[in-house]
């Protein structure tokens, strides 16, 4: 008896060996043979389509992992149900899909279509594991023209075709507590950095503060200093697509933003180590009564604080009615969706995407998720004329820029966003943050970059 | 210790093993002599071949990566991605440009907080496992809750750790700032210079009962007529500590030191878990230092560059303490 | 199989010894203690207390993060996974440890310091040094002979058993030592095999040296979070990762982290201190002779 589970366990052992000489001959080979040719082809028609079975990588844009596969799976039976096309969902945390989808990129072995956040869209373009959505491609979900113009600008590196679709767009307002203003005697908000400081510094009193920032949140980070820098005319790369971190706009725009922890202390010391939405939190809860967030109301809502309690203005900017670059409130942002370039079901994915981006179903998600549609014909849709979806749809459309599009974003925010988190921590433990150190700390982010 | 194994023993066909009696009716001394020495290797075979799959081939594989110039550009067909030579080395070992000061600041930081850790630990093991040795009421029960640590899957500790060092609203400041008044202001744990300290904290919180598991079991070894004969010269309590307990533990403790500095020093979850895949500066960790080369900047041979000499330090600091120590069971059997 | 030999001083200990031994042992256990507290009271409040200051004695008691929990994430389906890739991982880990330290234990062979050596080497791999070159391996085993290795059970399991192997054989192999070759033999000349012997003579002696290597097993691979994250999908996730999913796009669940983790971990504490009495005697005999 024994010596039968021990040959039995030899022979798996075997198998073990034969599985590994595999390997080693598949590595070999190379991953060049996914190269997934559809064969099953246009020619046959859409009939053929029917029965096919993609995978889809959803993010987590709703409450939680859960809901969203419930919300989903609703809009997906639809499509089943006029295309016979069968989607396998799989929704990702934000914690995790990026490595997924390097995994995938690397082993040719991913899902058919995903969802990407539209920073990652020229660093997944680069890596060449997207479909490029050139002209034709566009065609088959109805044109190009069809999206907000920005969104596109968002999928990918100028003059190359898109790697991506814009799915839901979103933009940074000015969130302020009505009763918080009215209570300190002040009448509008602000529309100046100035005026926000000035409010701000009235709000601060009693355990409360004037503002809530998402201090070591390195993507919060980012986003907020590319708009400040973008005001000052700056950018973070330069036309080639060097970084460019340490010129006096860019510590400006920095000094500024952490100043709001370090001189101005309009925000609480303890905001520095925020890192998991605490800030709408204190928001919602009144401990702050500003923030600046993109499309908060759904996460606003789920503390309880009610749509009429707080308004939405435009970020302020350097000076009253400022236009062009100066005039820059917010990023683009959003999620895009791409198609897998290894897939094997390469037209059915354009039937999903084409479905996904379709009017109706633009309304039903956007509406779901408190976004914006990127589809401009479904943005008409009364689901989105409330006050503050209406503020920030039309900041996406005059003065939202998109963050650079090169394929070393993602170094950029890994950089530079932990680079602003170390002089929050600086300024929240009382060590005086300078032009200089923040010279010092993005010299040395832009030092670390790679040559590209 | 195991000086002496009876070297080949010729094994007697047992009955349970019908299928080879069989073959040696065919073919009796190639299977015999197969058989004797044969077996040890079978016995190994299949750990040895888990260990090909999952840890020798991959590592061969990294090493290969190691000198490439595996970049987002390549990542897709990685088998294209152009050689590097040594350049991903060279740029690693450069302490005075960018990329390899970063590195050199986070070995410095991990080799701190290993030692910390690692001494800590085993103060604490080793204070526990004296102090619980004689018997007492409640001893028991005492034993059992200082397993809880070790017995708590990692992550739920982290986070609770994480959430007790909450600046504004953790436990550690209420006791520090709200009760004790020990400090000015609510001091803030998770960024800054104290975010070193935190993990230092956590991970001796993590390590210690397994270094008091092991010591206690050490303790069991320790002859009692030791004890006896100490006690008959008029030695007292804490001279039987210094001049039996701890000569008796050396062994004991050449193990622990050096197991729980290897499992210190490439510690991921701690820092992972506590302050996400940015760590401040001052916890920057060598694993999720390479974590971030590797899977955040997407540079992948760099990275495994990177790891490969992490690798080679570990090696030459076990070989080292292995030698100081003269505790290799393979050097002294063989 | 009680190893704990109980040691009475052989004389009277003195104050001064009573006295650290109290002070040391409180604050120990405070510090070990503490955060299990917190765990589980923080486990019995709302959102908006936990979110709030830190407070000993919560105001209100609720049990709704007990309930909630299991609909917030897949819960139960992740504690599911987690127990049958542990499982698995532990039992082939130590069956392919048990035999490879007998191996190692009972004959001299040519290689055997080469395999000692490098299987303990293996020890100090850095994970991410193997994480990517691993996965790649996998999809390659999955493309060549439909194995799936990622994403599957199966590949997290053979994963895992190799984490824990190199130690379990260290100390498997200094547990067989300690017992005596003379049991074998007399084993072998009742006419066993020397996997008769193994396993009716070795084994069964070995008890709390294998309990032993069985829970470190468990314990390494229930923790282990970095190639979880990466070579899981929804179905095959495990809790190391899937806890992670109270913290929302909207909120963090602390109370239901809280009380998930203590589900989760009741279980595993239960029965990890059931066997504390092999653990401390598997290692008294293998790694710490």
């Amino acid at each position: 008896m024994r010596s039968s589970s021990t040959s039995s366990r030899l022979l798996a052992a075997t198998a073990l060996v034969a599985a590994l000489g595999l390997t080693l001959a598949a590595c070999g080979g190379g991953s060049d043979k996914s190269g997934g040719k559809s064969t099953d082809g246009k020619t046959a028609g859409a009939n053929s389509l029917s029965g096919q079975t993609i995978t889809y990588w959803a993010s987590n844009q709703g409450t939680s992992l859960d809901a969203d596969k419930a919300t989903l799976t609703t809009e997906l039976n639809k499509f089943t149900a006029s295309t016979g096309i069968k989607v396998k969902l799989e929704v990702i945390g934000w914690a995790d899909l990026l490595n997924r989808i390097l995994a995938a990129a690397t082993s040719g072995q991913g899902p058919d279509v995903l969802n990407i956040g539209n920073t990652w869209s020229a660093s997944l373009q680069a890596t060449g594991a997207l479909m490029p959505w050139d002209d034709a491609a566009f065609g088959t979900i109805g044109g190009k023209d069809r999206f907000a113009a920005a969104a596109i600008a968002s999928a990918g590196a100028a003059g190359q075709d898109p790697a991506a679709v814009p799915l839901y767009s979103m933009a940074y307002g000015l969130y302020y507590n009505k009763k918080m203003f009215a209570d300190a005697g002040i009448a509008n908000p602000p529309t100046t950095w100035a005026e926000l400081v000035a409010d701000g510094k009235k709000l601060t009193t009693g355990g409360h503060y004037g503002l809530a920032v998402e201090g070591a949140n390195g993507a919060e980070n980012i986003h907020h200093i590319f708009v400040l820098a973008k005001q000052r005319g700056a950018s973070w790369f330069d036309d080639k697509g060097a970084p460019t971190f340490t010129g006096p706009q860019q510590v400006a725009a920095v000094k500024q933003y952490v100043d709001f922890i370090a001189s101005d202390k309009i925000a609480a010391k303890g905001n520095a180590e925020y890192v998991q939405n605490q800030t709408i939190t204190d928001f919602a809860t009144g401990k702050a009564a500003m923030m600046m967030w993109q499309s908060a109301a759904p996460a606003i809502a789920s503390h309880g604080m009610k749509p009429g309690d707080y308004g939405v203005v435009p970020v302020p900017t350097q000076t009253a009615g400022a236009t062009g670059d100066a005039g820059v409130t917010s990023m683009v942002a959003g999620i895009n969706m791409a198609i897998f370039k290894d897939t094997k079901h390469k037209d059915a994915a354009e039937a999903f995407v084409k479905f996904m981006t379709s009017t109706d179903e633009q309304k039903t998600l956007n509406g779901k998720y408190g976004s914006i549609p990127p589809v401009t014909e479904a943005q008409s849709d009364p689901a989105f004329q409330t006050p503050d979806l209406k503020v920030l749809a039309s900041v996406l459309s005059k003065s939202a820029a998109p963050l650079p599009q090169v394929a070393n974003e993602s170094q950029f925010e890994n950089l530079v966003g932990p680079a602003v988190k170390s002089l929050f921590a600086d300024a929240a433990a009382g060590k005086p943050v300078t032009d200089d150190s923040v010279k010092a700390a993005l010299t040395k982010a832009q030092q670390q970059m790679p040559a590209s | 210790m195991t000086a002496t194994a009876p070297p080949r023993r010729a094994p007697e066909a047992g009955p349970s093993s019908g299928k080879s009696a069989a073959g040696r009716r065919l073919r009796p001394r190639i299977v015999e002599r197969l058989r004797q020495g044969g077996l040890p290797y079978l016995l190994l075979l299949p750990a040895v071949l888990a260990e090909l799959l999952i840890h020798i081939v991959p590592m061969f594989f990294g090493i290969l990566i190691s000198f490439k110039n595996l970049t987002l550009f390549y990542i897709h067909h990685w088998n294209s991605a152009p050689w590097a030579g040594f350049d991903n080395y060279k740029a690693a070992v450069k302490i005075h440009q960018p990329i390899g000061e970063a590195l050199l600041h986070s070995f410095w930081v991990t080799l701190s907080y290993t030692l910390l850790s690692v001494a800590l630990s085993w103060l604490l093991g080793s204070a526990a496992a004296i102090l619980l040795q004689d018997k007492f009421r409640g001893r028991g029960l005492i034993r059992t809750l200082f397993l809880v640590p070790y017995a708590l899957p990692a992550y739920a500790a982290l986070i609770t750790w994480t959430f007790m060092f909450q600046q504004d609203t953790g436990l550690v400041n209420h006791v520090l700032h709200d009760q004790l008044h020990l400090t000015s202001s609510k001091s803030f744990w998770l960024i800054g210079d104290n975010s070193f300290w935190a993990m230092v904290i956590v991970s001796v919180w993590k390590s210690w009962p397994f270094a008091f598991l092991a010591l206690m079991a050490g303790l069991q070894n320790i002859p009692r007529e030791l004890y006896e004969a100490a006690a008959m010269d008029g030695a007292g309590v804490w001279q039987q500590i210094r001049k039996i307990t701890m000569p008796s533990l050396r062994p004991v403790n050449q193990v622990i030191v050096l197991v729980l500095f290897l499992w210190t020093f490439n510690d991921f979850n701690t820092p992972f878990v506590m302050f996400g895949q940015n760590p401040p500066h001052q916890a920057d960790l060598i694993s999720i230092h390479i974590y971030q080369s590797s899977f955040i900047n997407w540079n992948f041979g760099s990275g495994s560059a990177m790891s490969v000499l992490l690798l080679l330090f570990l090696l030459v600091v076990t070989a080292i303490y292995l030698l100081v120590t003269s505790r290799g069971r393979s050097e002294n059997d063989v | 199989m009680s190893r704990f030999t109980e040691q009475p001083s052989p004389m009277a200990q003195p104050k001064s010894f009573l006295w650290t031994r109290r002070v040391v042992l409180t604050l120990l256990l405070t510090f070990v203690l503490v955060p299990v507290y917190v765990m589980l009271s923080s486990s019995l409040k709302s959102l908006q207390d936990v979110q709030g200051s830190f407070k000993w004695i919560p105001h209100s008691l609720t049990f709704k993060p007990y309930v909630d929990i299991w609909k917030t994430i897949p819960l139960a389906h992740y504690f599911v996974n987690s127990v049958i890739v542990c499982v698995s991982a532990t039992v082939f880990s130590v069956a392919l440890a048990i035999f490879a330290a007998y191996g190692v234990s009972r004959y001299r062979f040519m290689g055997r310091k080469v395999f000692t050596v490098t299987v303990l080497s293996t020890q100090m791999f850095p994970g991410i040094l193997f994480l990517l070159p691993l996965y790649l391996i996998f999809v390659n085993i999955g493309n060549s002979t439909g194995i799936t290795l990622n994403g599957s059970r199966l590949g997290l399991i053979i994963t895992y058993l190799t984490f824990s192997l190199p130690f379990s054989i260290w100390m498997l192999a200094g547990y067989f030592d300690s017992i005596p070759r003379d049991l074998d033999e007399a084993a072998k000349v009742d006419g066993c095999g020397p996997l008769g012997a193994l396993f009716r003579v070795v084994v069964p002696a070995a008890v709390p040296g294998i309990v032993a290597v069985s829970v470190y097993a468990f314990m390494t691979a229930w923790g282990e979070v970095l190639f979880a994250s990466v070579m899981t999908n929804e179905s095959t996730r495990t809790l190391a990762v899937g806890l992670r999913e109270y913290a929302t796009q909207n909120d963090v669940y602390w109370n239901q982290v809280m009380a998930a983790s203590i589900v989760v971990s009741l279980p595993v504490v239960a029965g990890f201190l059931l066997l504390q009495r092999y653990l401390v005697a598997g290692l008294t005999a293998g790694a710490v002779k």
